[in-house]
């Protein structure tokens, strides 16, 4: 595994839907290597045939009736939002 | 009065007893407050109005004995656990006009039910992730013991609270040591329960196979009260146990004869002060003395859990973060033209660095091409650390050693280097990843006045022999006792 690059960083971030700027993707681009390096001492360990742990009970397709029920109004849902215009919640132009 | 002299049985009983009010209570608490919490700043919000309201209320009613097992008693709640129309901000930006939420956590439902009273929001670091509160973006909590030192974090308001006098307990979370650790720096009693014991609905979700609610409190008894009054199956929660929740407080019988203790080298090994080592050595003698019988045994993969906590946690807390996209609560950026970024520019306002930092992290360790090589390899790695605790507790009933390898360092001190300040959790981290119940309790204090922390871990579900051990310790030793000296009034 190679060390993270600059580059790296900048389309992580578009991933992770992050504005950072110049400075900050060097400075990600540091610390973020030097986490990677460390966390590179995973691979002394050998953990061929080894199974993930995602969740430490074994819990199984916990399932429930879907049945609708009260749970919060529209003007509820609505009151914490930046912006709103009517019954909806308003964002600026998603197209160009 | 001061909130320091009772326990919450000795106050259950002076209330029953018309010795006392819940209004002289919750007025203690907010006077305390207002004479030590600029120097500890432990609260973002309080909830004045309506604890008074409530106290009257309280006042008012009558109630048969032990209905309500915490009547009237003053509490804190961690600034993660969304409280209905109380502001809930994760000790981050972005939420800092989240004033109004639409419903409480499952937790709080649960506290109101057994009557406390809610005094107010507690401080954190930013959506959890810190060990020092440095990272809240708001202001950072001060080490009661000395105000130049952390609380230690997450969980440091939660824990500089209870130390301060402000309130009998508070609620904090824990998802590699963030109740533990600020519970050992801060001289208070912290649990983190099994995973699953204690309902997530309504816990802001950092990672959320790790993250756990537990109490802080001055003494064990009144944690244990705490927990059994939070703990059970929730149907808004599908990964809460549907498991039996016994009467911890009835653990409690200082009988610790025979009791198997196991003592991981790992604990006690380099990186550990001399003074912390000293402190657990001087707690195992008292369980010596108290028939217990204690071994050096071995958790071999202690070292990798660090790195492995920081890709998972990092992983889960990627994708977690996600829904705080400025369209439906928090900050909103003013300076995006469109949809896209929009997104972007409000989670860069809004986030700080060790947030932006920690899903940064998590987003690569998941992304395409490493995804096998980072988080995969770290979820075996967790199977291996699991199986670890697994072997040991074929043979032992608790494992004791420290909760930090430190007593709590200065203020500024760690945080400009993240890995130095990331092994500070090496040795809470494995507990979380194997998901089993631990406490932290004072066991002493270092040459400069500031607490150490005795960790005792127990197995899945057997939080009852983790109180019992700790609760023996507790009676036999005078540490839980002292007190900061902070604001006069001790």
């Amino acid at each position: 595994m190679a060390d993270i690059s600059k580059d790296q960083v900048k389309h992580v971030a578009n991933l992770a839907r992050l504005a950072i700027t110049d400075e900050e993707a060097e400075k990600f681009t540091n610390q973020l290597s030097s986490i990677i390096k460390y966390a590179e001492q995973l691979n002394e360990l050998d953990t061929d045939g080894v199974e993930p742990t995602t969740h430490v009970l074994d819990l199984k397709n916990v399932l429930r009736k879907d049945e609708p029920k009260e749970w919060i109004t529209q003007e509820d849902a609505l009151k914490n939002a930046p912006d709103k215009k009517g019954d909806y919640f308003r964002v600026p132009s998603i197209l160009e | 009065m001061s909130l320091f002299d009772y326990s919450i049985k000795e106050l259950e009983q002076k209330l029953h007893n018309k010795e006392i009010t819940v209004t002289d209570l919750v007025n203690t608490s907010y006077q305390r407050i207002e004479e030590v919490d600029d120097q500890v700043q432990a609260f973002l919000t309080l909830d004045k109005e309506k604890a008074i309201s409530t106290a009257k209320e309280l006042d008012g009613s009558t109630v048969a004995e032990n209905e309500h097992p915490l009547f009237g008693i003053p509490s804190g709640i961690k600034d993660n656990i969304v409280t209905k129309a109380l502001r809930t901000t994760c000790g981050s930006q972005f939420l800092r006009n989240f004033d109004d939420p639409l419903y409480n956590a499952t937790v709080v439902e649960k506290l109101n039910d057994a009557k406390a009273v809610t005094i107010g929001k507690l401080n954190m670091d930013e959506f959890a992730m810190g060990s020092s509160n440095e990272n809240s973006s708001f202001t950072p909590t001060r080490n009661p013991w000395n105000t130049e030192y952390v609380p230690g974090g997450s969980s440091g308001g939660s824990a500089a609270a209870v130390a301060a006098g402000e309130v009998l307990f508070s609620l904090g979370s824990d998802t590699g040591g963030s109740i533990r650790q600020p519970a050992a720096f801060c001289g208070v009693v912290g649990l983190k329960p099994t995973y699953g014991r204690v309902s997530r609905f309504g816990l802001v979700a950092f990672a959320s196979s790790l993250d756990q609610i537990g109490p802080i409190t001055r003494n064990v008894e009144d944690n244990a009260r705490v927990l059994e009054v939070i703990s059970g199956h929730d149907k808004m929660d599908s990964t809460s146990a549907n498991v039996d929740v016994p009467a911890y407080t009835e653990a409690l019988t200082g009988d610790v004869k025979g009791l198997k203790i196991a003592v991981p080298k790992e604990y006690l090994a380099e990186g550990v002060s001399p003074d912390v080592k000293k402190s657990v050595m001087d707690a195992l003698k008292v369980y010596e003395s108290l028939g217990a019988e204690w071994e050096e045994v071995s958790l071999p993969h202690s070292k990798y859990a660090v790195a492995t906590y920081y890709l998972l946690a990092s992983s889960e807390a990627s994708a977690n973060l996600a829904r705080f996209d400025g369209v439906r609560y928090g900050v909103r950026s003013e300076n995006a033209e469109n949809m896209l970024d929009m997104f972007k520019m409000s989670r860069s306002e809004g986030f700080g660095e060790e947030v932006k930092r920690r899903i940064m992290l998590g987003t690569y360790a998941l992304s395409s091409g490493y995804y096998d090589a980072f988080y995969k390899k770290a979820q075996k790695v967790r199977t291996l650390i699991k199986n670890d605790f697994d072997k040991i507790f074929e043979e032992y009933d608790v494992i004791i050693g420290p909760t930090t390898p430190t007593p709590a360092f200065k203020i500024g001190e760690k945080v400009e280097d993240p890995l130095t300040m990331y092994a500070n959790d090496i040795l809470t981290i494995p507990v979380n990843l194997a998901g089993v119940p631990a406490i932290s309790v004072p066991c002493g204090l270092s040459e400069n006045g500031l607490p150490f922390g005795l960790q005792i871990i127990g197995k899945y579900f057997d939080e009852r022999t983790v109180y019992r051990t700790a609760h023996a310790f507790e009676q036999a030793t005078d540490h839980h006792a002292k007190r900061p000296q902070l604001g006069g009034a001790n």
